[in-house]
């Protein structure tokens, strides 16, 4: 050729690495996204959210970190479409919230990665390895869960769930079991035969459907009893701890364990069983006396829900600030009598660090002193603990029987 | 479009090009195109190169520039590799009349890698070296695991900008006084990072207070590279490589608009000169007010204004002013002229400091901006402060300078870094991550000296914790 050009086309596909880089860059956002669901769980907009809200999630660690000037402080040279005045505004900052660090923004330098989940994308990565510990077959009246699963094939069905590849496979069997593939038919609208490929002809009665079937998976009789402390001493950050652990915990049962039964009991000097609503909405105030809620508690597994045939995990959240050691001690009997039934039974005392140092006599100081394997208390001081809450509860070894 | 149909004939249009650039004096390098599908064309964009290693942040562009090209935001016509012969990728979906502006334009962008003296001491073979480079690495991540290697990777490309050039592979400022070994064999493109660490021993054994660096490093890889002590030969490689393939791509970056403006300006002559029919001219002027268009409002469009600058050259040197022929003696017509030479020696920095003159400034309606409250607003328009603004900002790519200044901190191995503070603060949290990737290769406490908010403060990172002191 005379020119200095030359041109080719070449099968490139084997040099390829764009799509094995982009899987592990999706890795990492993943990783990212779970190392930072301690965070995440602690959002105050998921946890008001009726449940159906699409949650923007920003990740962080897939910025590829640089010395680099800040975005905010730097100046750049950019074009008007003509006549542009100093003081003339080509641009919104990104709003800065107090102590959160810069948010998400569309500027140039910032390198955001944004990722939208529904809740129940989260809750499933929240709840993937959670599960009731130390869950015993008990009781005649087993639960029945319903679950639907494809797992069969059939020659009629609907058009969607058509399954080609056993129609064609079922096509060519029939073919070459008539050994005859004499005279082509007429191809047309209403054939009963349409050639796909020379040869090879299909018909009605050789296409398959995948369809379901119902399978009924057992589950054994649980019952959670979720306990709160509604006291004047409960203030805003200790009624949005507890509320965010129920909130998550209500969706985990709700998302693993359809079948089961949660009471939901609330408490001040004196402790009163409500319905769900009531117990998320905000509290009263008033005293605190817990060992009212315990001995409702008491009551309630022993009217409703005998050890013998219930799986039984009370939770209480308070902020331990408690009447006094008399009720401490009571609670520490009723909490004795209660985990000699209960397959656990949680406890989450809600300080933050500043209160902490100054309270004595506190309901977790009482019951520290039980050292049965069913008993977990935990200290939350802060929004990020509602997590580790989580899986401290529902991740705990099985305990030996 | 007029053709909206797949070229079937490029090497028609290919000659009819090339005769054309000839013509015009345009001398490229020999060009080899290959047609390809677009998702390669943006995976080579993700690399940079084609076959360079594997690592996330080229997933992570790829999967940008894909998912832009998915929703239609953005579409890349073609691709073009410095290298002799130059390598160019055309998309398989261009038609007759793309393909003809795309082939232009790759001529003007070959014909200034072979002869800006910016690309000079480039290496025309890196296509094969990427590939061999990935190759030791991909070997490295079986023996010492893909974890480790991407790992260490991450913290290499953090420092990746942290490069400088030492004319003719002489050895850096750090130690001016040894020259090259007469035996030495031919010059190798670590030759000065090897010698670096030769420098380093015979330095350290007569007299052990001679400062590491003598003078600030700019060169932060290098100086890793010849210096670090705990690392595996595998680590040091991985640090070359990284070096080795920035100072490849270093004249790019140096040379974005120039280089976009100078392809622009010849696929536009070529164009014209081909004699399109009306239909096809009418499609390309569309395309071509695609390419070079107006830049945003806080960004600029290289391609635009590096035209609008060449094209502003050779007008002023076409038809100079009374003032300009008797002061300076031009002569009319000489645009074309003045605008090889301007190809041959300029850069971005130097184009626009020498000409970016007051007309254009405001033709353009360039302006500074910066951040007021919670607004971005429009700060200076005065030509001069625009320009030197411009020029300014792409002193190190628009990074911060930051050098080595001792190697030895507390004579206790210790590594400090300054930041050349002229004015613009650091992002911190970025300074703080990076510093925990800088331990990670020096492998001892890591310090970094800037201002914030008119202080002078030091960052550490001691490998367990990040610290800020006030100096």
């Amino acid at each position: 050729m005379s020119t200095g050009m030359s041109i080719s086309e070449s099968d490139w596909s084997l040099h390829r690495k764009g799509p094995k880089d982009q899987a592990r860059h999706q890795e990492k956002v993943r990783e990212a996204i779970k190392g930072q669901l301690g965070e995440i769980i602690a959002n105050e907009s998921i946890i008001t959210s009726d449940g159906s809200k699409i949650v923007k999630v920003p990740v962080r660690s897939l910025e590829e970190y640089t010395f680099r000037y800040d975005p905010f402080k730097k100046s750049g040279v950019g074009q008007g479409p003509g006549g542009s005045q100093p003081g003339d505004v080509i641009g919104q900052a990104p709003g800065q919230q107090p102590g959160k660090g810069r948010q998400a923004g569309n500027q140039p330098g910032i390198d955001y990665y944004e990722t939208e989940f529904t809740i129940d994308e989260l809750a499933e990565m929240i709840f993937a390895d959670l599960s009731l510990p130390n869950l015993k077959e008990k009781g005649q009246q087993q639960v029945i869960a319903e679950k639907v699963r494809f797992n069969d094939v059939r020659p009629v069905g609907i058009l969607p769930n058509l399954d080609k590849k056993r129609s064609l496979l079922q096509a060519m069997k029939r073919q070459a079991m008539s050994r005859s593939r004499a005279a082509p038919v007429e191809v047309g609208d209403d054939a009963e035969e349409v050639e796909v490929e020379p040869g090879l002809r299909i018909r009605k009665d050789d296409l398959r459907y995948r369809t379901w079937n119902v399978t009924h998976e057992m589950q054994h009789n649980a019952v959670v009893i979720a306990m709160r402390d509604v006291s004047g001493s409960m203030g805003e950050f200790e009624k949005y701890i507890t509320r965010a652990f129920y909130f998550w915990m209500v969706r985990f049962l709700r998302t693993k364990y359809s079948s089961v039964r949660i009471v939901f009991i609330t408490h001040h000097t004196e402790a009163r069983e409500v319905d769900e609503e009531t117990f998320f909405s905000l509290g009263e105030s008033g005293g605190t006396r817990v060992s009212s809620a315990y001995q409702l508690c008491a009551e309630i597994m022993e009217q409703r829900y005998p050890a013998d045939r219930w799986n039984i995990y009370p939770f209480h959240f308070s902020d331990g600030d408690n009447w006094g050691d008399d009720d401490n001690a009571r609670c520490v009997t009723l909490v004795r009598h209660i985990i000699e039934r209960c397959n656990l039974f949680g406890y989450g005392e809600i300080k933050e660090e500043v209160y902490s140092r100054w309270s004595t006599s506190s309901l977790m100081s009482a019951l520290s002193e039980i050292n049965e394997p069913e008993f977990v208390g935990i200290t939350i001081k802060s929004k990020e603990d509602v997590y580790p809450a989580l899986r401290k509860f529902f991740a705990a070894p099985t305990l030996p029987v | 479009m007029a053709t909206a149909q797949v070229d079937t004939h490029p090497e028609k249009t290919m000659e009819e090009v090339w005769e054309v650039a000839r013509g015009f004096g345009l001398d490229p390098f020999p060009t080899h195109f290959e047609v390809v599908p677009a998702t390669m064309v943006y995976e080579f964009g993700a690399y940079g190169i084609p076959g360079r290693f594997s690592h996330w942040t080229h997933g992570k562009a790829y999967y940008q520039m894909k998912t832009m090209y998915d929703y239609g935001l953005s579409k890349i016509y073609e691709l073009v590799i410095n290298a002799n012969p130059s390598q160019a990728f055309l998309l398989d979906t261009n038609d007759a009349l793309e393909n003809k502006m795309v082939m232009a334009h790759v001529l003007g962008h070959t014909d200034f890698f072979k002869n800006n003296l910016h690309f000079a001491p480039t290496n025309r073979r890196m296509p094969e070296s990427v590939s061999v480079n990935a190759d030791r690495i991909a070997r490295y991540e079986f023996e010492h695991g893909t974890l480790a290697v991407e790992r260490f990777l991450d913290a290499a490309l953090s420092l990746k900008e942290h490069i400088a050039l030492h004319p003719d592979n002489e050895l850096p400022a750090t130690s001016p006084s040894i020259r090259p070994d007469a035996e030495e064999s031919a010059p190798s493109p670590y030759l000065d990072v090897l010698r670096m660490g030769e420098l380093a021993v015979e330095d350290e054994e007569p007299e052990r207070a001679a400062k590491v660096p003598a003078v600030p490093e700019h060169d932060i890889l290098a100086f890793l590279i010849a210096h670090t002590r705990d690392l595996e030969d595998w680590q040091r490689d991985i640090l070359a490589v990284v070096r080795e393939e920035m100072l490849y791509f270093l004249p790019q970056m140096r040379t974005k608009i120039i280089n976009e403006g100078w392809a622009s300006l010849w696929h536009y002559r070529i164009m014209e000169a081909l004699d399109l029919p009306a239909a096809e001219y009418a499609a390309f002027s569309r395309m071509h007010a695609g390419v070079v268009s107006p830049g945003a409002r806080m960004r600029l469009n290289p391609y635009y204004l590096g035209f609008k600058v060449l094209e502003d050259i050779e007008r002023r040197w076409d038809n100079p002013t009374a003032e300009e022929r008797e002061k300076l003696g031009r002569q009319p017509g000489g645009g074309r002229a003045k605008l090889f030479d301007v190809r041959e020696t300029e850069s971005d920095q130097s184009l626009l400091r020498k000409y970016l003159t007051e007309q254009l400034v405001r033709d353009l309606d360039l302006y500074t901006y910066q951040l007021v409250d919670d607004e971005w607003q429009v700060a200076e328009t005065d030509w001069r402060v625009v320009r030197d603004s411009l020029v300014a900002g792409m002193d190190n790519f628009g990074l911060p300078v930051i050098v080595v200044e001792d190697g030895d901190y507390r004579h206790n191995r210790e590594l400090y870094l300054a930041h050349r503070y002229e004015g613009v603060e650091l992002d911190v949290r970025y300074a703080e991550k990076t510093l925990q990737y800088l331990f990670q290769i020096w492998n001892r406490s890591v310090h970094l000296e800037t201002v914030i908010e008119d202080r002078k403060v030091r960052f550490s990172f001691d490998g367990r914790r990040n610290s800020k002191t006030v100096i």
